[in-house]
Parts: C-alpha cells; sequence; structure tokens
C-alpha cells in the first residue's frame, strides 16, 4: 500500500501448456502486461484465461516458454510476497470453517515466521485492509455467511494485506450486483494509483472499457493485446468469440467497436502477436 | 438414591482394580486424542478415503516388521505412506480419477499383506491387526504407539495454521511462497503416523470411524476451526473411554463400542445441532415460511 517501489510488469514468452488428458490449453502465449496499468484478460470460456492465469501465479508449470514478473522468476516472485491472487469464487470451500478475519490474515503468513504468529503490525495491516473493502463489521463472521460480493471484497482484502505489487483476479465481477461491481472497480483504480499491476481476467465486455487501460485477448493463443481502444475491434473480437454473431458483441462492447474498428486492426496495433 | 450412586460409582470403579484395564482405558484415550485432532483435518481437506487406504495398506509393513523383529511402527509406517506415495504417482500418470487409484492401490496392498500373513510363519493374529486389540496390548506396542502418537501431535500442532491454509486454500499457500507439495506429504505422513498408533487399539477397520467421525461431528455442530478441534477431541475421548467401559461391562468388543458410541455422538449432532442439525433446518424452514405467508396474505 505504499507509492514508493516501482510498479512491475508480467512477461510471458512463448508459453504452452499441456494438461494430462493431452489437450493443448495455450499454445504459443507470448504477451506483456505493462506496470502500473490495469489490464484485462479476455476470451471466451474455455479459451485458456484460467490456465494463462495459473502459469503466471505458478499453480502449473508450463512445458514450454517462461514467465517473469519484474524480471524475476515466479518461484522468487512467490518468496518475495510480490504477487497476491484474488480466486474465483467457485474455487472456495465457503464451508470451511474459518472467519473474515482469519482469511485475511492469511494474506500475512508470508512475512510471519513458521509458527505463523501474527505480530502487532500484522493485525493492523489486516484490520487496515478490511476497512478499505468495508468488512470491518464482518470480520468475525464464517466466511460463508457473507454475500456474493462481500466475499469478493474479503479475498480482495486478503490480497490488500499481502501487500502484492501485482494483483491478479479471476472473474472478480461474476454473481456480483452492479453496485458492488463498481465498488471492486474503483478500488482496482485506487490501487493502479498507488502503483500496483492489477490483471483481470474477464468476459464481461461491457466493463472493460470503462476502468481497463490495456486488453489483451485470448483464445487459445493470444490475439492481441494493446490499449483496450486498440484491441476491441470487430475483427478482433470475432476472431476471439468466433462462434458469436457480431451484432450481440457489439451491443456488449457499446460504441467503443464502431469507433476504433476502422483506425486500428490487429496488423498494425503495436503489441499485436498475431498467430494464424 | 444412594443405591444409584454407589452402583454408579461401582461401574466406574470396579474396573480400575485392574492393570489392563487402566492402560487399556489411558491407552485408548491417548488414541482417540490423536485421531480427533487429525480427523479435523482428514474432513476438511476430503481425505477420508484415503485415511481408509492408509489403514489397509500398513497389513503387509505390520507382518514383515514381524517377521523381521523390527518394530512394527516402522514397518506399518513404510507401507502407509508408501501406499500414498502410489497413489499420487498412479494418479499423476494416468486418466484415471483417485477414488479409482485408490480403490487399485489399497486393496492391492491389503491383498499382499494377507498373502504374507499366511505364509509368513509368525505369531500375528489376523483378528487383531483388523479389529484391535487394546485389552491385550504389551508393553512395547504401547511405546510405539506413543511415540508415532507423540510425534503426530507434535507436528500438527506446530504446523497447524500452514496445514488448516493448505486444506482450505493451496493454491494462496503457493502464492505466498510456502512449499506446498511438502504440506502435502506432511500431512499424508501424519495421517499414517496416526493410523500406526490407532493400529494395536482400533484395529485398521475401525480406525477410519476414529478419523472421520470426531471431525464429521464437530464440523457439523461449530463455524470456528478452534472449536472443532475440542469439539472433536472431547467427543473422541469420551467415546473412547465410555466404550472401553462398556466392553467390560458387557462383554463386547472394544474397538466395536468406541466406534458405535462415536456413530451415536454423530448422528444426535447430526439432528440436534444449533445451526445445521436437521431439527433447526426444519425450524428455520417454518419460520421462513411463516414470514412468507405473513407477507402475502393481505392484512
Amino acid at each position: 500500500m505504499t507509492m514508493t517501489a516501482s510498479s512491475l510488469d508480467i512477461t510471458v514468452d512463448d508459453i504452452s501448456v499441456t494438461y494430462s488428458n493431452a489437450k493443448l490449453a495455450l499454445y504459443n502465449a507470448s504477451c506483456m502486461v505493462m506496470p502500473g496499468t490495469i489490464t484485462a484478460l479476455v476470451g471466451p470460456n474455455g479459451s485458456g484465461k484460467s490456465t494463462l492465469f495459473k502459469s503466471i501465479m505458478g499453480f502449473l508449470q508450463p512445458s514450454q516458454g517462461k514467465i517473469r514478473v519484474g524480471g524475476f522468476p515466479v518461484q522468487k516472485v512467490q518468496k518475495r510476497q510480490l504477487m497476491a491472487y484474488v480466486p474465483q469464487s467457485d474455487e472456495v470451500d465457503w464451508n470451511f470453517p474459518v472467519s473474515v478475519f482469519e482469511v485475511v490474515m492469511m494474506g500475512r503468513y508470508g512475512y510471519m515466521n513458521i509458527f505463523r504468529t501474527p505480530r502487532q503490525k500484522d493485525r493492523r495491516i489486516v484490520m487496515e485492509s478490511l476497512e478499505r473493502v468495508g468488512l470491518v463489521d464482518f470480520r468475525n463472521h464464517q466466511i460463508g455467511e457473507l454475500s456474493g460480493g462481500q466475499k469478493k471484497r474479503a479475498f480482495l482484502a486478503r490480497a490488500l494485506a499481502q501487500e502484492g505489487k501485482v494483483i491478479l483476479l479471476d472473474e472478480p465481477f461474476t454473481g456480483v450486483d452492479v453496485k458492488t461491481e463498481k465498488r471492486i472497480i474503483d478500488l482496482l483504480l485506487q490501487l493502479k494509483q498507488e502503483g500496483h499491476t492489477i490483471l483481470v481476467s474477464t468476459h464481461d465486455l461491457a466493463s472493460v472499457s470503462t476502468f481497463c487501460d490495456r486488453t489483451i485477448l485470448l483464445n487459445q493463443t493470444i490475439l492481441a493485446s494493446g490499449t483496450t481502444q486498440e484491441v476491441f475491434t470487430e475483427d478482433n473480437l470475432t476472431m476471439a468469440f468466433g462462434g458469436l454473431p457480431i451484432s450481440s458483441l457489439r451491443q456488449m462492447t457499446g460504441q467503443m467497436t464502431g469507433q476504433s474498428s476502422h483506425i486500428v486492426n490487429r496488423q498494425t496495433s503495436q503489441n499485436a502477436e498475431v498467430e494464424a | 438414591m444412594i443405591d444409584v450412586l454407589t452402583t454408579a460409582w461401582n461401574w466406574i470403579a470396579e474396573p480400575l482394580q485392574y492393570g489392563f484395564l487402566r492402560q487399556a482405558i489411558w491407552v485408548s484415550a491417548f488414541v482417540g486424542l490423536v485421531c480427533a485432532v487429525l480427523s479435523c483435518y482428514v474432513t476438511l481437506k476430503g481425505w477420508s478415503l484415503m485415511g481408509d487406504a492408509v489403514s489397509h495398506a500398513v497389513v503387509p509393513g505390520v507382518v514383515i516388521s514381524y517377521a523381521l523383529g523390527i518394530p512394527f511402527a516402522v514397518g506399518a509406517f513404510a507401507f502407509g505412506f508408501g501406499a500414498t506415495v502410489a497413489i499420487g504417482y498412479i494418479k499423476s500418470k494416468t486418466r484415471l480419477k483417485e477414488d479409482a487409484v485408490i480403490g487399485v492401490v489399497f486393496t492391492g496392498f491389503f491383498a499382499f499383506g494377507l498373502v504374507l500373513v499366511t505364509k509368513i510363519p509368525s505369531n500375528i493374529d489376523l483378528f487383531h491387526i483388523l479389529f484391535g486389540n487394546v485389552l491385550g496390548i504389551s508393553r512395547q506396542d504401547i511405546i510405539q504407539t506413543l511415540i508415532a502418537g507423540t510425534l503426530t501431535l507434535a507436528v500438527i500442532l506446530l504446523r497447524r495454521k500452514d496445514l488448516l491454509l493448505f486444506c482450505f486454500d493451496p493454491n494462496h499457500a503457493k502464492a505466498i511462497g510456502l512449499n506446498t507439495q511438502m504440506m502435502y506429504y506432511t500431512l499424508l505422513s501424519v495421517l499414517a503416523l496416526t493410523i500406526v498408533t490407532a493400529l494395536q487399539t482400533a484395529g485398521i477397520i475401525m480406525v477410519v470411524a476414529m478419523l472421520v467421525t470426531p471431525g464429521a461431528t464437530a464440523y457439523l455442530l461449530t463455524d470456528r476451526f478452534d472449536r472443532m478441534l475440542m469439539i472433536s477431541v472431547a467427543a473422541s475421548v469420551s467415546a473412547c473411554v465410555l466404550g472401553t467401559y462398556f466392553s467390560y461391562h458387557f462383554d463386547v468388543s472394544t474397538g466395536g463400542s468406541i466406534v458405535v458410541l462415536l456413530t451415536v455422538f454423530f448422528v444426535l449432532a447430526m439432528v440436534f445441532a444449533p445451526k445445521y442439525g436437521l431439527f433447526a433446518q426444519r425450524f428455520r424452514q417454518r419460520v421462513y415460511k411463516k414470514q412468507l405467508d405473513e407477507m402475502s396474505s393481505p392484512p
């Protein structure tokens, strides 16, 4: 939560991921998340968003390629508490007997001794994080007692408590109402101001153009990446969401597609890495 | 009134005259304690079937230990832990789901043990391995039980927060740089150690109940891990002590009565738990329905 240290980038260099059932989830994916930006990772279901996320977080080992965060390999980034992860809601066991406070405290474990004894500082940071997401009054609730939006915020508070420079959010807007969505977006914009690098995976195209500086378009490989305006062209979106009729896409993205389609296309966009 | 008290006192005191019974009571209470602590983790991690697997897989280890003249705990631990490694390896190398792999591996280990028991000459009573024999437990066996149990408790006590995090959110554990692979094997080895602890008392069939039921009962009663741990220990230790009494007074199997008591506790919790019990759920539904009716009916 400090503005001192410089922001970190994420470099994904030629990653391929194969699962044990021989299914290729991701191939030759290269992209860059610029430091200090909010970047959206957009693609249809099954496009490999989660796979790329898990590779960046080091949860799975790509069969090829390398990933650097701020120039460091992922393992070093984990050890230095530089990267925090906000999981999808359905990855969490909401019946688990832990309180909101305890979950947020888990964000501090990496700073503690091996018995994980919280110090005064850890407690203070946990309370500050809870305050930022507005869950102080709910800190003693079991996590399953929270509403959908509060659940998201609880895990966002854990990421804040971890004080990572890079924050990855996996589908943060599924199942939350508009008010909560706005609240989360406001918080993300604040975090950007403080120098965090934020990567958000989503298939909610409408909200992307409102708060994401940059977008990476994914379907098995990187189809395009650049500023959100550059990437949201009709061509690109058709390519990514092939099955969907264009009209529905235009509806989802608002006027953005119409405006930019003639200005920039995937060949000219600076960071586009297009695979035939 | 006095009569009742005297009878109750005799019921409690009479078995304590016998050294072997005093011993059986405190040994089973200790085993109950160790199993109860681990059962909370087993329940939350969803490893009940894994506990079943490890408990059956130790049999060849026990037989080989006796044949070689080494402590049974060593062989049992080696095979119990070996089975879990085999399960992990096969699961990662094939397209099979975990339950199928577990089913194949533990029955294979168990059958191998069965073959060994019938071929290697020893004084092992298969019945005692299967169902336990706390009343006839030898001094050496008690020492091994104590060592294995103390080791388990020490490991869990020291690493309890990390292990809990590993059960709850292994991805986050990894994201903050913890060695999740090591936690996985730590949890598996304390599971194997617990089974070694309970082997002589409860037997490999009954140990599964002691590894699952206390934690499952406590899980129905609370939303906090610390309380869950305490309830689990209380239920397990009291079932172990009472079960041993029952087995003396009614001349029935010790392991059997312990597990029957544990199951009774579970059923009571399932029905009467304040928040998650069947009655509480029924009551809440009625309240909701009433509120709905009041809202829909005109004033």
